[in-house]
């Protein structure tokens, strides 16, 4: 086996297979298949601040794991709320 | 006749009576024009997330009614050229909205 000349104080401990380290990747799910939401309310701005970041942006489905055509019923209900002022355009302490 | 429902905010400064009075104007309008008032729901005076007209906070007022769809235009010229309301929104609610109206009514009723 090729010894690896890194030239950094490499560690004599020599790995068979990869290290498996959990980088904590928790199962994300769409919460309104689970809890069976079948309407976002735009006039409860405590339950839509989960959607958005400390400035008051919408997370992306990436992060928050929503479907599609839940995320686009968010993205309205949160755009309402804004106009309504129950929701800030832009902050920077939201939470 | 669909079913809508408006939330506005009315100027701080005005007095109890003078909410109260805003709020029967347009109520009273819509019975003129045989538009059947639902629900209604005052939230009082709350503080805005950001100013309106330089104000940082307002009298908000929900209702919910079923009307023609034209009516809906009247009201919100009525709305704009009433300088007590700083701000005004009509949704057009669907079925998923309607169901979840009508639980959030039985259990406000129930608390």
């Amino acid at each position: 086996m090729s010894d690896l000349d890194t030239g950094s104080n490499q560690s004599e401990i020599r790995y068979l297979q990869p290290l498996k380290i959990d980088t904590g990747k928790r199962q994300k799910f769409d919460r309104f298949k689970r809890y069976d939401i079948k309407y976002v309310d735009y006039k409860d701005p405590e339950w839509l601040a989960q959607f958005l970041n400390e400035q008051g942006k919408i997370l992306p489905r990436r992060i928050t794991g929503t479907s599609l055509k839940y995320q686009r019923k968010v993205a309205k209900a949160v755009k309402r709320a804004r106009t309504i002022a129950l929701l800030p355009f832009v902050t920077d302490n939201l939470k | 006749m669909n079913q809508y429902e408006t939330v506005f905010i009315m100027h701080p400064v005005l007095s109890e009576d003078q909410v109260r009075e805003t709020v029967e104007k347009f109520k009273g309008f819509l019975k003129a024009k045989e538009a059947k008032v639902l629900h209604e729901e005052n939230w009082g005076l709350k503080k805005l997330a950001y100013a309106i007209q330089s104000k940082r906070s307002g009298f908000y007022h929900l209702m919910e009614f079923q009307a023609d769809p034209q009516l809906i235009e009247e009201m919100e010229v009525e709305m704009k050229r009433d300088e007590r309301i700083i701000r005004f929104q009509t949704i057009k609610m669907d079925k998923h909205h309607i169901q979840f109206a009508k639980d959030r009514r039985k259990k406000l009723q129930k608390s």
